[in-house]
């Protein structure tokens, strides 16, 4: 295996929950985006089952963040249909509010909110958004930041913690919301070498547990761990998708293996 | 030949170190002085006639004030008094005035024998901030925050307690429609609704509601005119008033300014800029003078309330646009992430964006008040009592014909430690709301 591999656990990965159904999570047809005159996302086509883990790649500008932003319509699309969960995303705010709260987002940047600390981070949502009470919301919240292995700093402000714990509040604070589908959106390309293992460690149990999940990475050792499917851009198109081992052993297109090759660094 | 010295490459330490205290020219105030004080010969030298400069001004300065005369009823007599004790021409204040007249200075022409109506309004204010500036008051509190305005207004004006309880009625009104209707008809028709009604009820309905009350349960304080205001009271309503109301206003035209919605944005924009760019002054003789020609005859649009709506505008275009400063200081993402979670608009405002756009503003924001209530000076020239226009007409009366210095040292004095206290706060906020290094 190559040595993109390295940051991604030693230990067998758990297959027994990550299982693909028949239920169809996000469904995008024939999705068309602009920015002003420059046609970002063109005929975009693309069906998630639920419980697939689905690695976005391509070179930087091809339109990975725009097309997963458009999922939970941080970013508009002016063309084509978009479904997911069932609902369609139109202009309509209550429709998007409630796709947002199905679906959670991990950022490059983490984003969390710098005045408050780990644990309202983790509550904020769940509190005014799904109304839970205080109390349980901060009970499923520590649950979470168990879970993502820092319990020990909820009371911290994101400020004091390091890249990869604020990542991974990131990423507990997503999960709080009970979200069935996640995006991540390059996770692990503002960290250091170091901090990436932990944030790729999470995201593989997240997987374990039969998390319906789009990733935006190029850590293709984590591709080809967990993903059941990789999807490779280029000019705001998708250009190849197929399982991990015949993408990587067996690019067809062109653009794929020249992008593997820079990539992979062979 | 080898690229490293031999004996430079291997090192091995034997034993660790202890703490030791650094030496003498290091530490304490010795340091301090040679580094801020003595660090050169340049600095040296500034230092020793920076020292002379500041022996020059308080060997003059302090004398006139602590020597100062506080007995005498006119300024002849101060004169006297001076003559008698440190020789002819001595120069020393005459802080008598201060003492003769320092009531009309607080209060204006405010009845001598309601003055405890404002002192005791000073107190609702004092323990009103309380629970809005501080953390960690019990949460009812904040309910007396919100009901003193109207107290605070039946113990300064007077008149019956029904007028301030027909207001509140009407604000309750505003609330009941929103939560009856943004359920049944959605959150837009619940707002217009929680705004035109209570408007159609202090227009139409308060005024008889409040006689009829009145009629037939007068209680209430004598009524004092606005007219009879001066003084500092005149000042600390005006600021006070201004500062509360500006913030919330300033805010929403921020949020305006940002906002997507056409008619909404531009109303704000204009509204910014035309405030903002015209002077103070010329909206407040817009408030005294133009005012009369527009509305109905026969109105009594109280000029103090018109000079307070006035201020407050202008204070609030400048709000605006330090909110707007804060809200395009925070990045894209805090936004995108609060979008991401499923908060609606009025949600991630309120606490996501506004928490933090607030915090980098504060120093802006305080700016603001601070030019504000400085600001409250201005009124001396639509006729309105103020400090500044009270020392006019004591320095006109024939005690105190030629004093100067004394009064207006005063009012810099109290203005300078009402704006000082403000600035304190605001560092102290900052400071407070500091939450780790970003
Ligand atoms: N808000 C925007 N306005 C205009 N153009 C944009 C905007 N956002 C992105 N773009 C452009 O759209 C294209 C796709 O951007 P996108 O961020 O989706 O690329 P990406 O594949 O995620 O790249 P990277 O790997 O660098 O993150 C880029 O050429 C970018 O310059
Ligand atoms: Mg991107």
């Amino acid at each position: 295996m190559t040595d993109a591999a390295t940051n991604v656990a030693e230990r067998e990965i758990d297959r027994t929950q990550m299982q693909v159904s028949d239920e169809v999570a996000i469904q995008v047809e024939n999705m068309n985006k602009w920015f002003g005159t420059f046609h970002v996302l063109r005929d975009i086509d693309l069906t998630v089952y639920r419980g697939e883990r689905i690695v976005v790649c391509g070179p930087s500008g091809s339109g990975k963040s725009t097309l997963i932003r458009c999922i939970n319509r941080l970013e508009e699309h002016q063309q084509g249909k978009i479904v997911v969960d069932g609902i369609e995303l139109t202009s309509d705010l209550k429709n998007i509010d409630k796709v947002r709260s199905e679906v959670g987002m991990v950022f490059q940047h983490f984003n969390l909110f710098p005045h408050l600390t780990i644990l309202e981070n983790c509550t904020l949502a769940p509190i005014w958004v799904r109304k839970t009470p205080k109390r349980e919301a901060e009970e499923i919240a520590m649950h979470f930041l168990e879970k993502v292995k820092i319990p020990e700093q909820a009371l911290k402000y994101p400020g004091q913690l390091s890249g990869g714990q604020q990542q991974r509040v990131a990423i507990a604070r997503s999960l709080c919301m009970k979200p069935r589908i996640m995006l991540f959106d390059e996770p692990t390309s503002a960290l250091d070498p170091e901090m990436i293992k932990e944030v790729l460690d999470t995201m593989i149990e997240l997987a374990e547990e039969g998390m319906t999940m789009i990733c935006v990475t190029h850590e293709m050792g984590f591709a080809q761990a967990v993903a059941n499917r990789v999807i490779f851009m280029d000019a705001g198109q998708i250009v190849e998708q197929n399982e991990p081992k015949e993408f990587f052993n067996n690019p067809q297109s062109d653009r794929t293996k020249l992008f593997l090759s820079q990539i992979l660094g062979h | 030949m080898s690229d490293t010295h031999a004996q430079t490459v291997r090192f091995v330490r034997q034993e660790m170190m202890p703490e030791r205290a650094p030496p003498i020219r290091e530490a304490g105030a010795v340091k301090w002085l040679r580094e801020n004080l003595f660090s050169s010969w340049l600095n040296a030298i500034l230092t020793l006639v920076s020292l002379y400069a500041v022996y020059y001004i308080l060997s003059h300065v302090l004398p006139w004030m602590v020597f100062g005369i506080w007995d005498a009823n006119s300024l002849t007599e101060c004169r006297a008094v001076r003559d008698e004790l440190y020789g002819e021409n001595a120069s020393v204040a005459c802080w008598a005035v201060l003492a003769d007249r320092w009531q009309q200075l607080m209060f204006g022409f405010y009845p001598s024998e309601f003055y405890w109506r404002p002192v005791l309004a000073v107190v609702v204010f004092l323990v009103a901030l309380g629970p809005i500036l501080f953390s960690g008051f019990p949460r009812q509190a904040i309910w007396f925050s919100a009901a003193s305005p109207f107290l605070m207004y039946l113990l300064l004006w007077g008149g019956t307690i029904w007028g301030p309880l027909v207001v509140i009625v009407g604000f309750v009104i505003g609330v009941v429609a929103f939560q009856l209707l943004a359920k049944v008809a959605g959150n837009i028709v619940g707002g217009l609704a929680s705004i035109i009604l209570p408007i159609l009820f202090w227009l139409f309905a308060a005024g008889p509601l409040a006689s009829a009350l009145a009629a037939a349960l007068p209680i209430g304080l004598t009524f004092v005119p606005s007219d009879d205001f001066g003084g500092f009271m005149l000042s600390f309503i005006i600021g006070i008033a201004g500062i509360t109301l500006s913030l919330p206003l300033g805010i929403l035209l921020a949020l305006g300014r940002q906002s997507d919605l056409f008619i909404i944005n531009k109303v704000s924009v204009a509204f910014i800029e035309i405030i903002r760019g015209v002077p103070l002054i010329v909206w407040l003789f817009t408030a005294s003078l133009l005012l009369n020609y527009f509305l109905p005859p026969g109105t009594n649009f109280d000029l103090m309330l018109r000079v307070i709506i006035m201020v407050t505008f202008f204070a609030s275009a400048y709000i605006a646009e330090v909110v707007r400063g804060g809200l395009a200081a925070l990045p894209r993402g805090q936004y995108e992430a609060a979008d991401a979670l499923g908060l609606d608009y009025a949600k991630s405002m309120r606490l996501i964006i506004l928490p933090q756009a607030l915090k980098i503003s504060i120093p802006g924001i305080v700016n603001t008040f601070i030019g504000l209530f400085k600001d409250t000076t201005l009124v001396v020239f639509i006729g309105l009592l103020d400090p500044i226009g009270l020392s006019n007409a004591i320095r006109a009366t024939t005690d105190w014909n030629g004093i100067y210095w004394e009064l207006f040292v005063f009012i810099g004095l109290l203005f300078f430690i009402c704006c000082f206290g403000m600035g304190r706060y605001s560092l102290w906020l900052e400071r407070k709301l500091q939450t780790g290094h970003r």
